[in-house]
């Protein structure tokens, strides 16, 4: 009934090999929960499926010497929930992760996926543009690395070359009183597709912000990282109020003017243009309060 | 087209089947290993009527494919049971009325089993948001909260 094939390489290399020598007609397979979805639905019909999950290194969530952390792409949310030090580390980019769907879903869909999928819209990616996690990507001709918000190209195409696979996130070391946090906006509380999402990384160092990052999704083509609102928030001063509000209003007003949405029934242009300003102050809200603590 | 043989265990025993590459785990627990317990209401992972165990941890067994049970532990409704013994939860659902048609039962029965050995003392917002990915259309989610917090206080109980 079927010619389709199945293979579950133990090492990266064979992955690769195998991933391009299938050329178009392969697919990864990570935790499926976006391929085995399109696939019932007839969008795809792979010719080879290639399940990463059995290559060590795609499957290790690493500490690194310097303090930075590793993610394989093929690690599910349920196992970066239960890491207590990255959780400590990274709190937006966990937080993010794991909003991917139920505790279902969570035991299955990957970061990697999440990325890949190449979903304008994919909650964790604008947690880790906001992180400036690099991506590693390995292909036929090597491996090459690349900062996460170069991956996308558009919804559903990315920036990789025919059988190069996406091995892995490096997140950098923080310095003192850095954090990070993640919102969403959508229609419900739970299970639902962001109509904004936005995440802020930033530092700072005694009672000022000293470097900051902003990632937005769902309101453009591609999840976008916004410098200007970052440097918005560089130099501000943090009171007892939290960040000052003329920063953070330059800064919200940065993220509108990015965004280049779509109007569908989730939300319209104007309404999407100006929650991403207001998502914006409530998570740098968070950020910061997580930063003072650290 | 050869079929792919998974060697894998499921609920505690050895256990070899063929399978077709695009084919779901669950195709395969309903199909050729005659274990119906777990159901199939959406096919796309948002109902939880299809849940199992992989190591332990809850999925979704409509996605994911079975060629990828080879070497895992699986385990399904069918094993929560001793024998003839219901499992704590199994027997509150009973006596709570916690299920009308049934459908949803054995995935949130599942997925509650795994909510409480990772948590003994869940709070009620703990217990509906790890339950969250699992749909019922019957009984409006109160009489189930409710069977798996007595359960849990039962337990705890039972431990000390
Ligand atoms: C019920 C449900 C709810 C969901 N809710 C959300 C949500 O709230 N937010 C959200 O963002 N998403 C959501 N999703 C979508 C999906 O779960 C996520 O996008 C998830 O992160 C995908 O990860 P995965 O590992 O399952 O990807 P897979 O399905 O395995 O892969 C996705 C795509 O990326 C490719 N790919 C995967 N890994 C690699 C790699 N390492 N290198 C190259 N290509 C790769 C695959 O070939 C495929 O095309 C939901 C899905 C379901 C079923
Ligand atoms: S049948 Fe698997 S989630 Fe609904
Ligand atoms: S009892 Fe009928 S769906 Fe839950």
């Amino acid at each position: 009934m079927t010619d389709v094939q199945y293979v579950a390489p133990r090492t990266l290399d064979e992955a690769v090999k195998a991933f391009a020598a299938a050329s178009g007609a392969a697919k990864i397979l990570a935790g499926g929960t976006d391929l085995l979805v399109q696939m019932r639905a007839g969008i795809l019909k792979p010719g080879l499926i290639v399940d990463i999950k059995k290559i060590a290194e795609m499957t290790a969530v690493e500490e690194l010497k310097d303090g930075g952390f590793r993610i394989g792409a093929a690690v599910a949310g349920a196992v970066l929930r239960d890491h207590a030090r990255l959780k400590k580390a990274w709190p937006g980019v966990v937080e993010a992760t794991n909003l991917i769907g139920s505790t279902q879903v969570q035991g299955r869909a990957t970061a990697g996926g999440n990325l890949c999928n190449g979903s304008p819209a994919g909650d964790s990616v604008p947690a880790m543009v906001a992180a400036g996690a690099i991506v590693t990507i390995q292909g036929p001709k090597g491996r090459r690395d690349l900062p996460v918000e170069k991956v996308p190209a558009g919804p559903g195409r990315l920036n990789l070359t025919p059988g190069e696979i996406v091995v892995c996130f490096t997140l950098p070391a923080r310095p003192k009183g850095s954090s990070d946090a993640y919102l969403r906006m959508i229609p419900r509380t739970e299970m639902d597709i962001a109509v904004v999402g936005c995440g802020v990384s930033l530092t700072m160092d005694k009672g000022t912000v000293t470097a900051a990052r902003v990632g937005l999704g769902a309101v453009a083509p591609t999840v976008l990282l916004v410098e200007e609102a970052g440097k918005a928030l560089v130099g501000s001063k943090v009171g007892a109020g939290g960040l000052d509000d003329a920063a953070l209003a330059k800064a919200a007003a940065a993220c509108s003017a990015a965004c280049r949405p779509i109007d569908d029934k989730r939300g319209t242009i104007a309404y999407r243009t100006k929650v991403a300003g207001v998502l914006l102050k409530r998570t740098a809200a968070i950020a910061a309060e997580r930063a003072g603590r650290n | 087209m050869a079929k792919i043989h998974v060697s894998t265990t499921v609920n505690g025993e050895p256990q070899e089947f063929l399978c077709d590459a695009e084919q779901s785990m669950l195709d395969v627990l309903r199909g050729p290993l005659g274990l119906t317990g777990s159901k199939e209401g959406c096919g796309s992972g948002d109902c939880g009527a299809c849940t199992i165990t992989v190591n332990g941890r809850i999925v979704c067994s409509c996605l994911m494919l079975a060629a990828e049970a080879e070497g895992q532990k699986i385990g399904t409704i069918e094993g929560m049971a001793d024998g003839e013994t219901l499992h704590p939860l199994q027997q509150k659902f009973l006596e709570h009325a916690a299920l009308q048609c049934g459908i949803c039962t054995p995935g949130v029965l599942m997925a509650a089993k795994a909510l409480l050995e990772r948590n003994p003392d869940p709070s009620e917002h703990d217990v509906r948001f790890w339950l969250a990915g699992n749909l019922c259309r019957c009984t409006g989610y109160d009489k189930i909260i409710r069977a798996v917090m007595e359960t849990a206080a039962d337990m705890r109980g039972a431990a000390r």
